[in-house]
């Protein structure tokens, strides 16, 4: 399939357009937060094998050591965000509602927060080999929220090459702006982790894609592009989810990746920008990943902002600290079309969360709308941007044919993006629905096997 | 906030909403109905007005009557039903005995719409299943017709108007013929611009076609109606009129003519973009489309009745699921997996 264009600007077929509201946070520049008292840092903030401390409980550690190993290759390590005391190590709460294993982190509030070097892992003489594993070390995982271990993703198996390496700048969530400030303040680190990055997966080309509502950020990552690498900054017209990888790959290779496959399929691999930053800027110094930027925003924030925030920073100081609204009466980590709503303000940040998102009642009113039936007005359908038929999928999951909504129509490769119920005019949690088919599907096929 | 005792409401995402809504659908399609629903009024006068009130009101106390019996709350605020109401209304010979309007109103919810399950469930066109029945049962007093803008249209009936339910109406001198019965049964042309603008006669509401065009342009601009059927159906309208025109133009008449006579113009901006009837992919649209255009003009040609846009739609709307599935696009990757094993 070839690569759509509009207005001259390439993008993918469907998708929605939900109101931007970008607009109080993309001019602020990226600002210093505060430590909290107490930082719980969780050791499962990855898909994948929680870490393992190796710091014990009363222990004094610096701002940047490692606190915990990676268990294996589907894990990565932890570093502490800050110098201080080892209060514990125990359960703590997280986004998903189920307790997972944590460091308690009490900063030194005299300390000078002097974060010092490791070793480096140089550009120039590091193999492949050793670049991943320093991108292990470093804790890095994709920031743009999945949390993946970027390391799994780099490593490319015997026999399978990529050809194109896609920098993600997108950002095509609403409210959220670090992608944003990244790119006009980090471009040197972007491209540094360009170069780690092209090294690793051994890609001859790489293609900065940019949304059109940032058109400085683009204007600043084309005019510091080093004539070394070979590449190109590509502006994508604004269209949600333009960020999905899948839908990139569609927009600027006119390839999609086969259902069930990887994008390794297709010989591409597709990077979040502050991901790559992350890379840049930790492995020439031997470090690892102990804060990240986090746009604070939302109709119930008072000082919205891009802020650089110590991983494990719990909610409950992070508004404390912008200042709420009174009826604030839901917080999203990550952005109002996919972020996970949280169920208490106790819960860290972690190296997946890009923005912290606070709701007011009123805000919130029209999601509140009454129920109607399908009314086949086919909105869904011209949302989704797989090709889906939500509206059918829909009446399946009202029935709980779960099996059929598996094998006979795709629902495995619904991606939640969120698109079908966010233009849904009967306000029918399609997604909502989709997300809990798709689990009593895995469960099924877990018990069967 | 971050007081003791707040509580944070959980939902999944996404937690914002386009802000459509069912309800602000229907009352928009609502909207582009009143021009074409005063210009019924202004046109036939007390008769057309008795006509579409009828029709509504008719609609309307079914569906909450229904809706009482079942022990649910009324689904009247959802505005569907005032639009069935209207529609039926509009497609009515403006001198139809009123007991007659009635049952057909009855009849277009309690059947059309009720006995299939109700507001998205309703596989017909529920305005056009009160019709039919209305065309089976009572051929000779659907097919009679007055002349739209006639002189005292305000202060009288036609004779028909108040018949006695179930007594035969009293036909009186003064019916005409519709442009598409004049064409069929005497070869007599309407000037198109009087068909554009209405000054014929016909159903309520089929009469102005620029008005009907007008609130159709208005739905499509805030994305409530599918262009893509009207488009298609005017294009197979075209093409098979413009075909035959051309083979002998004395015997058939031009595309222009059969576009603007007749229901074709409110059947297709309207009737057959009911979303719930109609399919939901874009190529499913223009094949549903095709199809009734080309019905539509099988039996204007060739059929036993001068016009048979009704049937056409009724017709579309059975194939509407056939359509979609045919049509269903391949989800994303399917194609390379399907390469790859």
């Amino acid at each position: 399939m070839r690569p759509m264009r509009l207005l001259g600007l390439k993008t993918f077929r469907h998708g929605v357009h939900p109101p931007e509201s970008k607009d109080e946070t993309s001019g602020l520049a990226i600002r210093q937060f505060p430590f909290a008292p107490l930082l719980i840092v969780p050791l499962v903030q990855h898909m994948g094998a929680p870490s393992l401390p190796v710091v014990e409980e009363g222990q004094e550690v610096q701002r940047g050591q490692r606190i915990a190993r990676a268990d294996g290759f589907m894990s990565v390590s932890m570093h502490a965000p800050a110098s201080g005391l080892v209060r514990r190590i125990a359960l703590g709460p997280s986004i998903s509602g189920r307790m997972v294993p944590a460091v308690y982190l009490e900063p030194f509030p005299g300390s000078t927060q002097e974060v010092e070097d490791g070793t480096p892992c140089p550009l120039d003489t590091a193999t492949p080999d050793e670049i991943i594993d320093a991108i292990q070390d470093a804790g890095v995982v994709g920031l743009g929220g999945a949390a993946f271990p970027t390391h799994v993703k780099l490593k490319v198996p015997e026999g399978k090459f990529v050809d194109t390496l896609i920098i993600n700048g997108v950002e095509c969530e609403p409210f959220l702006t670090t992608d944003h400030r990244v790119m006009l303040e980090q471009s040197s680190d972007i491209f540094m982790g360009i170069r780690y990055l092209l090294k690793v997966t051994g890609a001859k080309k790489v293609i900065i894609a940019v949304e059109a509502n940032k058109p400085d950020a683009a204007a600043h990552l084309r005019e510091a592009f080093p004539s070394d690498i070979d590449g190109s900054v590509e502006v994508l017209q604004v269209k949600y989810p333009q960020g999905a990888e899948k839908m990139l790959f569609s927009a600027l290779l006119g390839r999609e990746v086969p259902s069930g496959g990887l994008p390794l399929d297709i010989h591409a691999l597709c990077c979040n920008v502050a991901t790559t930053a992350q890379i840049g800027y930790l492995l020439p110094r031997g470090r690892g990943i102990q804060e990240r930027v986090i746009t604070v925003t939302g109709p119930a924030v008072k000082r919205k902002g891009n802020y650089r925030i110590a991983i494990g920073t719990p909610l409950r100081f992070l508004l404390e600290h912008v200042g709420v609204e009174e009826d604030v009466n839901r917080v999203f980590l990550g952005g109002p079309m996919m972020g996970a709503a949280a169920s208490s303000l106790e819960i860290p940040i972690t190296k997946g969360t890009s923005g912290v998102t606070a709701f007011t009642d009123s805000a919130a009113e029209r999601t509140h709308s009454p129920v109607y039936p399908c009314i086949r007005c086919s909105y869904c359908v011209d949302a989704c941007p797989i090709f889906l038929d939500p509206s059918l999928l829909g009446k399946l999951a009202a029935n709980e044919e779960f099996e059929t909504m598996a094998e006979e129509h795709n629902l495995m490769d619904c991606f939640e993006c969120g698109s079908c119920s966010f233009v849904c005019p009967s306000h029918i949690p399609l997604v909502q629905q989709f997300r809990a088919a798709k689990a009593a599907v895995r469960k099924a096929k877990a018990g069967a096997a | 906030m971050a007081k003791a005792g707040k509580t944070l409401e959980i939902r999944t995402s996404p937690h914002i909403l386009s802000g459509y809504s069912v309800d602000t659908i229907m009352f928009n399609v609502v909207l582009a109905l009143l021009p074409i629903t005063a210009f019924a009024v202004f046109a036939f006068g007390l008769a057309g007005l008795l006509t579409l009130s009828m029709a509504l009101a008719s609609c309307v106390l079914t569906e909450h009557i229904i809706c009482r019996a079942a022990g649910k709350p009324t689904t009247v605020g959802d505005w569907s039903v005032t639009i069935t109401g209207l529609l039926y209304g509009l497609t009515l010979p403006p001198s139809l005995p009123l007991w007659m309007v009635a049952v057909g109103g009855v009849i277009c919810v309690a059947m059309g719409k009720a006995l299939f399950g109700g507001l998205g469930y309703n596989t017909f066109n529920p305005a056009l299943v009160g019709r039919a029945v209305l065309q089976a049962a009572f051929p000779v007093a659907m097919t009679s017709w007055i002349p739209g803008f006639g002189e005292g249209r305000f202060s009288s009936l036609p004779s028909s108007t108040l018949t006695l339910p179930f007594t035969e109406p009293a036909i009186d001198g003064i019916t005409s013929a519709t442009p598409l019965a004049l064409w069929k049964f005497s070869q007599e042309a309407t000037a198109t611009g009087d068909l554009a603008l209405g000054f014929v006669s016909g159903s309520a509401g089929e009469t102005s076609s620029v008005l009907i065009l007008l609130g159709g342009l208005y739905l499509i601009a805030r994305n409530m109606m599918n262009w893509r059927i009207p488009v298609a159906i005017f294009g197979a309208v075209i093409v098979f009129s413009g075909a035959l025109h051309l083979v002998d133009s004395a015997r058939y008449a031009s595309p222009l003519f059969m576009i603007f006579s007749g229901g074709l113009m409110l059947g297709a901006m309207f009737m057959a973009t009911d979303m719930v009837g109609s399919p939901m992919t874009s190529r499913g649209c223009y094949l549903y489309g095709a199809l009734i255009g080309l019905v539509t003009m099988v039996i204007r040609t060739w059929g036993g009745l001068p016009e048979g846009v009704m049937y056409a739609i009724l017709l579309g709307n059975a194939v509407t699921p056939h359509l979609d599935r045919w049509t269903r696009p391949t989800v994303y990757g399917v194609r390379g997996k399907e390469a790859a094993a």
